[in-house]
């Protein structure tokens, strides 16, 4: 092997970075999380084996309804709480794995050369948000597919075209919220994930995810306006439950396509800000 | 969290003027609460590194030798762009760490005491991966990657086994890999050796005597094993509790300190045994 022809070629490229690299640098932060997923892979079906659990035991509510009294649809109200519970699973795995982009890292002894590599910030964030995306989007099709199949649900009329559009266009703004709580572990290196929870657990209050936003108090309701959320799930229950096309829903979109403009730099902003905090006081690497 | 898409110049044959790293009086405090009597009083701060100025011309292998805390990591850090110092000036080949750290990123790799992989992705994953934040294609390391493992020295059927079953000296040696994968104009390699037995060091140190001869990589090697640095270095210097006392070739030191080896000229420059090193100070060991 001629050790100084591999290297000469490199040098080359080291010379004219350009767009491609950090492309190609984006695919390898996606390649890697495949790897992971990979040699992790009993862990992932005992994860996804716990959430279809707690989304079943989220589903069931409707039908203990019914079986104390309550007078309910139960094949819709079951419906509405199962978009409601796959969603939130979705919303979990994106916050979780951007949380991750420090968190594991620093679990692992990678992080110091893995933001030491020629890859800008905002291409390796949108590499761990492109990786988290796809990943809950198979995860959210394999969870809702096998509740309607467990509950033998009829959703008559479903546009489910509409309603991954939706969650789409959500998307971008669930990345934008996930890369500011990915700061947190740069901050706190102890107790930064958890506090991604908390970011979590209000959106879950405030967004409607198992109840119509109308039964909060006024002043949560006006956080409930601000939550990407809140029209992801309007959306994507019109579309599901009511069959409505992706024409119909421009109260959703627009506003969904607002939030994520402002989230995806807002949240490269605050990371930013985490990031140079974090290599003033020498707690990229908690020993360091 | 810089990113520029632009080529940066790289140092060519004719460039003799250009200087591999040009360090002027950087300097770095942390600050961290001290605990007195049980009770955290005013937060203390200890200087990492105090005004520490230096030259390495290109193709040089320059040693900094110091004990524990003495600041050689701090130094590595700084110059890898993972540091903000808090004065004076580094760069590398021309490009400030603090203003031109994307341009910096892609000259700099680094290989530390710990090898820092993700422990259950194999040798050839890790590899590769990083190779990808780096521009390489997967086409362009399908052989790249086999062929740097086998020179050094890693056994082609543990390729796919996970790190986590590799010894200390098998890790180390994919560490070596993963740098020269990446071709670093500037190699820090920050006792690269430490916590190996005595065969693996010998096949590091003799990888690293190669890549010097074979490649015009530029070497920092920060190290404790006096040794080591004899050995591997064209000039060896002395960091002591952040300052750089001296930087000069072995022949130089021995004579300057009236000494009959490195060591002897070690303790001469710092004033000190090496056990002495321990109690005054011992929390150094933390920042540096």
């Amino acid at each position: 092997m001629n050790l100084q022809a591999t290297t000469g070629a490199v040098r080359q490229r080291l010379g004219g970075w350009s767009p491609r690299h950090e492309l190609i640098g984006l695919v390898g932060v996606v390649e890697r999380n495949l790897y992971l997923v990979k040699r992790y892979v009993w862990w992932e079906i005992a994860f996804f084996i716990w959430t279809v659990a707690n989304t079943l035991t989220i589903v069931f509510i409707a039908r203990g309804i019914e079986a104390t009294g309550g007078t309910i649809d139960v094949n819709r109200a079951a419906a509405s709480l199962l978009i409601g519970a796959v969603i939130w699973a979705y919303l979990g795995i994106i916050f979780e794995i951007l949380t991750e982009t420090v968190a594991w890292e620093r679990w692992e002894g990678t992080i110091e050369y893995t933001f030491m590599a020629p890859l800008s910030r905002p291409v390796h964030l949108f590499g761990m948000g492109a990786f988290a995306l796809l990943y809950g989007m198979v995860r959210a099709v394999l969870l809702f597919s096998l509740c309607l199949f467990f509950f033998d649900l009829s959703i008559p009329g479903a546009d489910f075209a509409a309603a991954l559009v939706v969650l789409a266009v959500a998307s971008v703004s669930f990345v934008g919220l996930g890369i500011m709580t990915a700061v947190l572990p740069l901050i706190s290196p102890e107790k930064g994930s958890q506090l991604g929870f908390i970011a979590q657990g209000l959106l879950l209050v405030v967004s409607g995810v198992y109840y119509p936003v109308d039964v909060l108090p006024g002043w949560m309701q006006a956080i409930a306006v601000v939550s990407p959320a809140t029209y992801a799930l309007d959306g994507i229950r019109d579309a599901i439950l009511e069959g409505e096309p992706l024409g119909a829903m421009g109260d959703e979109i627009w506003p969904l396509a607002v939030i994520g403009l402002v989230a995806i730099p807002l949240g490269l902003a605050v990371f930013r800000r985490g990031e140079r905090y974090a290599k003033q006081h020498g707690k990229l690497k908690r020993s360091g | 969290m810089t990113s520029s898409f632009s080529s940066i110049p790289l140092p060519d044959a004719s460039s003799a003027d250009v200087l591999a790293l040009d360090v002027t009086d950087l300097r770095k405090v942390f600050r961290r609460g001290a605990r007195t009597g049980g009770r955290f009083s005013a937060r203390r701060q200890v200087a990492a590194l105090d005004g520490v100025s230096f030259t390495v011309q290109r193709g040089e292998t320059v040693a900094v030798l110091g004990q524990n805390g003495s600041g050689k990591s701090t130094l590595v850090r700084v110059l890898s762009t993972l540091l903000l110092p808090d004065g004076g000036s580094a760069s590398v080949f021309g490009h400030d760490v603090l203003g031109e750290a994307a341009a910096v990123r892609r000259l700099v790799n680094r290989v530390s005491v710990e090898a820092s992989f993700f422990k259950r992705m194999s040798a050839s994953e890790n590899l590769s991966y990083a190779a990808r934040f780096h521009g390489l294609t997967a086409g362009q390391t399908r052989d790249s990657i086999p062929d740097i493992l086998q020179r050094v020295g890693f056994p082609r059927d543990r390729r796919s086994e996970p790190m986590e079953n590799l010894s200390r000296g098998m890790q180390q040696k994919v560490a070596l890999a993963r740098a020269l994968l990446t071709a670093p104009v500037l190699l820090l390699l920050d006792e690269p050796t430490t916590g190996l037995d005595p065969r693996s060091k010998r096949e590091v140190q003799a990888f690293i005597r190669e890549m010097r001869a074979t490649h015009d990589a530029t070497i920092l090697l920060c190290t404790h094993d006096l040794a080591e640095a004899e050995v591997l270095a064209d000039r060896v210097g002395v960091l002591d509790r952040g300052r750089l006392l001296v930087l000069d070739r072995v022949t130089e030191l021995n004579r300057r300190y009236g000494a009959d080896t490195l060591e002897d000229a070690f303790f001469a420059a710092t004033g000190r045994e090496f056990a002495e090193e321990t109690d005054p100070d011992d929390d150094r060991e933390v920042f540096a």
